[in-house]
Formats: structure tokens, C-alpha cells, sequence
């Protein structure tokens, strides 16, 4: 059944299934073959690449267009997972924008960078498409590290210390893995069950075993870990979100944008997802953008994305708040909210005008307010409870150049350790990073 | 994984992708930065006489073919063998072999056609520990005016006299480049091989002039006002080479005279191609120059990647495998027919197919109101023009006329069996068939 998008409340079928489908289909399409070798062709193999440094990974980018270019896709995918073994989904997710294809010469020169992400996403497609896992296993160390988490940093060091020979047990708090990649992310980012695809795939170099419904704390702790095992990673991601601290809080359809996203993904059916007629989002950064989009998407007739800062200050980067735009999301800045009306359910939030004084944020008298169905806050997650004994910094956990903690044997990356952009792509860099150290420190290989 | 190891007369390299003799190997901080970025091998730029070194223009050394997209295709220099003292090279090449024993050095040698020149400069050069010598009788511009490159590379008399002069010095493998500003290739690749010379290596640089200044109505580069002609290489020239490269290995005077072969290699498929053609190894040159060292990269994970495909698994396996599929025209099957197809699918309809064979070729293809493009069988040659100007890959397509079937421009039926000119009607010269 399609109910109008001018029906209030929050409620699914605002607009017709067909619709919503198209509206979740991939956001940048698979190259075909002649796309990828046109595409490629227009890379200059420059020196000391700039889109080389400008990646968390350092993946060797001229190397791997050149290979597509040369007919190899399948050689470019495997100089892409050498530095990054996520590299299908970081092809889907990665703020190219802000990374490798910022700085790409024809990006400076002409506006027009070569299309690092699509390239990328080509080659590995190909191979995972052949069923081929391009990684053999070191003979085994005999050694075995625990892994806490199954997302992104943690599925990057399992991987490593399973090439580098050692059995790696990974305990996810969910049950399923993925992390981010399965219950984050917009869902026209990652189609086709792309994430859960991945994680198959690369377990299939085998050594590593995913214990699932094992949160750390509870099922498992950080003591018992560090005596079983010889080497402890922690890669839990932030489990806490912020709360806005206003009253009305807890108002019925006012949740958290990321609960919001992770439903998305893991519907069976989009269409049968409700959605408020008009939405509010609360942030500035990827996860608000996520949000508000796929409201829209979804069939919200009115979404606002408020953040308290301006423009400037926004954490999404200038393509995801054009994509806003162009999906017909509302972004207004410089006003933050001061209160959430409506009795049991919401109706409407109201929100202050701000503005920046020598670099304090100060709220102004003024106001107005949004009509609102659906509320969702996008203002920043935070490390959940910590074991005793870690050393924090700045909320997360604290480490050194190499991921190590202040613990003995205990390594952390990703979203829950201090230091790097919170990215798929960082994530994985430190958490192969870390495995690199695990092994050194384990083996006394350098 | 395949074996990309190369043994190139004795000579071991990790993979056979060796540098030729050029700016980029003249000297020793080039080549272990080349090594070291994972080439096989190098060919020291060539070596000269005792005594005051060449000296180079001042001003611009290279002109330049560039495609869509400034893409380098062809090079063109007037740069001469190395402009550094002898000395100052043998001592670079000790320190670089004794660093790098497991890669491949080879030596590039000219010095003028006289006897005692060559029989004191081999021996000499030897005692850097160089894996070998390669007899540079190639280089077009400048050296030949003084009677040495392929001033001796045109005179088999001298390319044999000269080898045999270089074989009595030495017992170390010997190369003689050659020159591709010649009529017939087999003629020098004779003369190298009658002179004892233990494998060609081609092909050197093209005589050429790349543009020319329309201001200063001189050819470029340009040195004050005049230029010369220079050696043109590159991609290119890569089907001359290969067609050279080709003749020598079909031969039956020179067949099994091991090649190196040169020319315009810039990718894997290139160098797998020259190896098809009966190359042992390849050298490379401009694509280094154009991409940097970093481009052996893609030329090993390539050919390393297309050798698995196929299951060989060493270089061996290659080297020569096409060599028996390179015949006379005449020896071409004359009943083999094919007909163009347009994939709809693929198709933009840009036209193109249509206009070479309409104003070009043989009116075959039909074009309607809606621009859909379309074989006419009764009219196609299958002369491959539309499938060559198609700009989307895979588009246009030769498809093989079954035998049985009819030939619908020829009103035949195809024949299964092989028939060439040599016993066909026509030849006013052909021999029955039996």
C-alpha cells in the first residue's frame, strides 16, 4: 500500500517500491570494462604520487590504474589489497573527495580528478568476482591473538596476522560482522549485501574464527583475553553516542541517527521501513548526511539537517553536503536545539540561532521552529565502557605510532584509539598496522 | 607463479626486463636506483675510445609524437654515446656489479672500425666484471657521421668484421645491435651471426625529424636555428621492430640466433609480444624515460599475471611461440572468410564505421534514418578498417564464415579445405594442386 508523503507521522510506503529501489541503487555505479580502461587511461603515473600519500593506506594507486590500464585488473587489485584488504568497500565509502582524489594532479589542474574510487572499486570487483583470494598463509607461528571486534581495524589485523601465520580469534559483540561497513554506511554505498560479500571473502585465507554475541566486558573480558591469548587488539569502534541533553529526549521518534542507519541496512525490505513526513537531523558530520539522504530517499517529504557551526566547521565533506542537496535535504547551519516539542510523540524542534565569538560558540535569543515527525540525533559517538588499566586520550584509547596501548600485549585501532580521521580507511591502516607490530613484537621479526 | 627468471645467453636476471643503453643507464646512480626499483637488467650507455669524451649539444636533445591527451608516442634524440671519461664508467660498472651480481650488465661498446681499437677496449671493459658486450652499431645521428653506429651497422662486411674481432677479444657473450635504417634486416642479422656473434639485439633508433618549427622553418629539436635528424623510438616504432624482430626469428639463415628485442616496449604485453616473436628478453628504454623506473612494476606483475592465465611457467615456455605463425602473404589460407559484425548493444553510433567503409573502403555497411549501422555480408571484405576505427573495444568483431556456409558477396559456398596463392587459378605462376 503507498500512503501519501504528506501523511504525518512516521510511517512506511510514502512513495512507491519502485521508487524507493531506484532511490537505493548504487550511488556510483560499477565501471564496465571500457569505462575502466577510459578512465585509466587518463592517470599520468605521476612521481611520488600525490594520491598515494594523500591515502591512510598508502595503497600504490598509479601502480594498480596502470595495471588496469595494461588489461590486469586482477595484478591492480591485488597492489590495492596489499596495502588494504578492505579495499572493495573503502572503493564504496572512502571521501575520495577529501583523500586520494583531492589531490590528484588533474583534479588540481582541470577540476576533473581521475576516478581513483570507481577504478578501484573495478579491480577488486574483478577479482572477488573470479572467487579468487589473492593471499596464501605464512606456516604457522603457533601463536594466537584475540581480536575484539569484527569491523573494519579489526578485520584488517586478523586478516595480517592470519597471512603472517597466526591463528587469530575475533570476538564480535554483534551477531554478525562487519562492523561499520555492515551496520553503518548509506545503503546506496554499499549495495548488494557488499559488506557481509567482503567479510566471507576474506576470511577465506583461513586462521581466523569469529566468535559472535561476545561483547567485551560481559561474554569476554580484557584480563581473560590477555591470558589466554598472546596478543590482545581491540578494535570495538564507539559503542556510546552523545545525547543532546534536552528535555523531551525521550520522545517517541526521537532516536539516534546511527540506530536509523543500521536499521536501513539491515532491512530485508526498504519499503516496508517507516519514515517520519518530516524529518530533523542533528549533526554536521557523515553520519547526519547518511541520515537525512536516505529519510529523503526513503520518502520524507521535509528533511532538515541543523547544525550548530558553520558551513565551514561541517565534518562531511562538500560532496556529501551537495549530495544533501541534491536529494532535496534542507541544511541549515549556526543554530542549535533548545527544545523538543510535542506530547509523548514529537511534533516539532526548535532550535536557537548561533554564532562563533573569537572562536566560542554562543547561543543567541532568536529562534524557530521545525515541524517534526521523526528526530534524529547525529551529534558523535563516544568509546563505551573501557576496561580498567587503558590509558585514555581525549575519550579514546590511547596508543603510539605503532597501535600499542599502555597494556602489555594489548594493541588498539580504529574508531575506539586516538589518533587518525574516524574512517573505514584509517581503521584499516591502523589495524594492519597494529597486526604488523603484533607479529614483530611476537616474533622478534622486525 | 610463473618463473620470470631470465637466462639470456648464461646471462641470469630476475626477469627480463632488462634497460636499454641510454640516458637512463649512464651512470651508476641511475642504475642501482633501476635495479633496485626491480629491472632485470641494464645496458650501459655506450662506452667509447679512450681519451676526450663525446661532447653533446647544449641545447635540446629530444623532440616529441604525442597522442590524445599528450601522451608520448613517439621520441626522437640527438644525444650521443656517454659524454663521461671512460675510466670514470668502468669504475661505476665495477662497484655496480660487485653490489648487484645477480642482475644482468652488459657493456655497449663503439668505438671507430679499426682492429687494435676494439681488441684493447673489450679486454679492458671486461675486468669491470660486465656479463657482456653489446656492439653498438645502431645509433643513427651523429656517431654515424664519423663512420661508427649504424654507419656499421649498414655494411654486413663490417658488422661481421667487427664481431670477429670482438669474439677473438673476449670470451664473454657477445650483442650486436642493429640498425633498422636498412632495406633488409636478415642481411646485418647474417652478418652478426657469420662474425660469431652470440645474439642481435633490435632494433636501435629510426632516422627521423618529428616536426618542424613552422616560425623558425627549421626541424625540431632545434639548435640555434638548425636541426638534425635524431633516432626515433617509443611505442611508435614498435611495429617495425616487431616485424624485424619477427623476420630474423623465421629465417632459416638466422633462426635460433638468440634476440634481444627493443623497441617501443612500454607494457607486459609488449615485451610478452616481442617474446612471442622469438625475443629472449626485452630492453626498455623510452617508457622508463617517460614513466620512471617504477614502470618495470606493471611490465612484471603483467607478464607474471598472463603467464599463470596461460600456464606457462618460465620465459622459456614464450620465447618463440608465435614464430611458426609468421608466414609469407602468399602462404595466407585464400579460403578463409570472415565478415564484420556490429554489436547493437555496443554500438554509440558515432559513424565512424560507416564513413571509413563508405568514402574508404567497400560501401559495406548500411546506415538508417535512426543511425543504426549494419554489415552488408554481400559487400564486406572483411578488411577489419571498421573494427580498427571503432572507438569502443569489442564492438565491431570478425566472425568466421563456417565452411558450408555461403559467401554471400562472393556467391561461393566456404571451402573447408586450405588453399593459398601459390596453387591458386589466378597465379599466372601457380603450381596444380595435388
Amino acid at each position: 500500500m503507498v500512503h501519501s508523503n504528506r501523511e504525518n507521522g512516521v510511517s512506511s510506503g510514502r512513495i512507491a517500491p519502485a521508487d524507493v529501489q531506484a532511490n537505493f541503487s548504487d550511488l556510483h555505479p560499477a565501471y564496465d570494462e571500457h569505462e575502466a580502461l577510459v578512465a585509466a587511461d587518463r592517470c599520468y603515473f605521476c612521481h611520488d604520487a600525490p594520491c598515494m600519500t594523500a591515502c591512510p593506506t598508502s595503497i600504490d594507486i598509479p601502480l594498480f590504474i596502470r595495471q588496469i590500464a595494461t588489461g590486469t585488473p586482477e595484478a591492480a587489485a591485488k597492489t590495492i589489497l596489499d596495502q588494504n584488504i578492505l579495499g572493495g568497500m573503502c572503493a564504496r565509502v572512502c571521501p575520495t573527495e577529501t583523500l586520494c582524489e583531492e589531490v590528484c594532479v588533474r583534479e588540481v589542474a582541470e577540476g576533473k580528478p581521475v576516478e581513483i574510487g570507481r577504478l578501484q572499486r573495478f579491480a577488486t570487483d574483478t577479482l572477488m568476482a573470479k572467487g579468487v583470494h589473492p593471499f596464501v598463509r605464512a606456516a604457522e607461528t603457533g601463536k594466537q591473538i584475540a581480536v575484539v571486534g569484527a569491523g573494519p581495524s579489526g578485520l584488517a589485523c586478523a586478516h595480517r596476522l592470519a597471512m603472517l601465520g597466526h591463528n587469530v580469534v575475533v570476538f564480535e559483540a554483534l551477531s554478525k560482522g562487519g562492523g561499520l561497513n555492515e551496520f553503518g554506511i548509506a545503503a546506496y554505498k554499499s549495495t548488494n549485501d557488499f559488506a557481509q560479500k567482503e567479510l566471507d571473502w576474506l576470511l577465506s585465507i583461513g586462521g581466523i574464527e569469529i566468535r559472535y554475541d561476545q561483547p567485551l566486558g560481559k561474554s569476554v573480558t580484557l584480563d581473560g583475553l590477555q591470558d589466554d591469548f598472546d596478543a590482545v587488539f581491540l578494535g570495538m569502534g564507539l559503542t556510546a553516542v552523545n545525547a543532546l541533553r534536552l528535555d523531551g529526549e525521550d520522545k517517541t521518534n526521537v532516536t539516534d541517527a546511527v540506530d536509523f542507519i543500521a536499521d536501513l541496512r539491515q532491512a530485508s525490505d526498504l519499503t516496508a521501513l517507516p519514515v517520519g513526513r518530516r524529518v530533523v537531523v542533528i549533526g554536521g558530520g557523515m553520519t547526519a548526511i547518511d541520515a537525512g539522504v536516505q529519510a529523503k530517499l526513503l520518502g520524507a517529504e521535509d528533511v532538515t539537517i541543523v547544525y550548530r557551526r558553520g558551513q565551514e566547521a561541517m565534518a562531511a565533506s562538500q560532496f556529501e553536503q551537495d549530495l544533501a542537496r541534491q536529494k532535496g535535504v534542507t541544511l541549515i547551519c549556526n543554530a542549535t536545539p533548545v527544545g523538543i516539542e510535542g506530547n509523548g510523540s514529537l511534533t516539532a524542534v526548535t532550535f536557537a540561532y548561533t554564532e562563533t565569538r573569537d572562536g566560542k560558540l554562543e547561543t543567541l535569543d532568536e529562534t524557530f521552529t521545525l515541524p517534526a515527525d521523526q528526530l534524529f540525533k547525529a551529534i558523535g559517538q563516544k568509546l563505551g565502557d573501557t576496561p580498567d588499566g587503558l590509558t585514555l586520550d581525549g575519550g579514546k584509547i590511547a596508543v603510539n605510532d605503532a597501535q600499542k596501548t599502555n597494556l602489555a600485549n594489548v594493541w588498539a585501532g580504529g574508531d575506539c584509539a586516538s589518533g587518525g580521521d574516524d574512517l573505514t580507511v584509517t581503521a584499516v591502516a591502523e589495524g594492519r598496522d597494529a597486526a604488523m607490530d603484533i607479529h614483530a613484537t611476537l616474533t622478534g621479526a622486525s | 607463479m610463473a618463473d620470470l627468471t631470465s637466462n639470456f645467453l648464461g646471462i641470469k636476471s630476475p626477469n627480463p626486463f632488462w634497460l636499454a643503453s641510454a640516458p637512463p643507464t649512464d651512470k651508476e646512480y641511475n642504475v642501482r636506483r633501476a635495479f633496485e626499483a626491480g629491472w632485470g637488467g641494464v645496458v650501459w650507455k655506450t662506452l667509447g675510445a679512450e681519451g676526450p669524451p663525446v661532447v653533446n649539444v647544449n641545447g635540446p636533445r629530444y623532440g616529441a609524437i604525442h597522442g590524445a591527451d599528450r601522451r608520448l608516442l613517439g621520441l626522437n634524440n640527438i644525444e650521443l654515446i656517454t659524454d663521461r671519461p671512460l675510466e670514470v664508467n668502468l669504475e661505476e660498472m665495477t662497484r655496480v656489479k660487485k653490489d648487484y651480481p645477480d642482475h644482468a650488465l652488459i657493456a655497449s661498446v663503439m668505438v671507430p672500425c679499426e682492429e687494435d681499437e676494439w681488441k684493447r677496449i673489450i679486454p679492458r671493459i671486461a675486468e669491470t666484471g660486465c656479463d657482456g658486450f653489446e656492439l653498438n652499431f645502431g645509433c643513427p645521428h651523429g656517431m654515424a657521421e664519423r663512420g661508427m653506429g649504424s654507419a656499421v651497422g649498414q655494411v654486413p662486411e663490417y658488422i661481421e668484421m667487427v664481431t670477429r674481432w670482438c669474439k677473438e677479444a673476449t670470451d664473454l657473450p657477445v650483442i650486436v645491435k642493429l640498425t633498422p635504417n636498412i632495406t633488409n634486416i636478415l642481411l646485418p642479422a647474417q652478418a652478426a651471426k657469420d662474425g660469431g656473434a652470440d645474439a642481435v639485439s633490435l632494433i636501435n633508433t629510426i632516422n627521423s625529424i618529428t616536426n618542424v618549427n613552422l616560425d623558425a622553418m627549421a626541424p625540431e629539436p632545434m639548435i640555434d636555428g638548425k636541426g638534425t635528424h635524431g633516432g626515433y623510438c617509443g611505442p611508435a616504432v614498435k611495429p617495425i621492430a616487431l616485424n624485424m624482430v619477427a623476420e630474423i626469428a623465421r629465417n632459416p639463415g638466422t633462426h635460433g640466433l638468440p634476440i634481444s628485442g627493443i623497441g617501443g616496449v612500454t607494457t607486459w604485453r609488449d615485451a610478452a609480444e616481442f617474446m612471442a616473436l622469438g625475443a629472449g628478453n626485452v630492453q626498455v628504454c623510452t617508457a622508463a624515460m617517460t614513466y620512471g623506473f617504477k614502470v618495470v612494476q606493471e611490465m612484471i606483475s603483467g607478464l607474471s599475471q598472463w603467464m599463470d592465465e596461460k600456464g606457462y611457467t618460465s620465459i622459456e615456455e614464450v620465447v618463440g611461440r608465435a614464430v611458426p605463425n609468421v608466414t609469407d602473404w602468399q602462404y595466407l589460407n585464400l579460403n578463409h572468410v570472415t565478415k564484420a559484425r556490429i554489436d547493437q548493444d555496443a554500438c554509440i553510433q558515432c559513424g565512424r564505421c560507416y564513413a571509413a567503409c563508405e568514402d574508404t573502403s567497400h560501401q559495406a555497411i548500411s546506415m538508417s534514418e535512426d543511425r543504426v549501422f549494419d554489415v552488408k555480408d554481400d559487400e564486406c571484405v572483411a578488411c577489419n578498417l571498421c573494427v580498427n576505427v571503432c572507438p569502443v573495444e569489442g564492438c565491431i568483431t570478425m566472425e568466421t564464415i563456417a565452411p558450408g556456409a555461403m559467401d554471400e558477396r562472393t556467391g561461393t559456398v566456404v571451402k573447408e579445405d586450405y588453399a593459398n596463392w601459390t596453387t591458386h587459378p589466378n597465379n599466372p605462376s601457380a603450381t596444380a594442386a595435388e
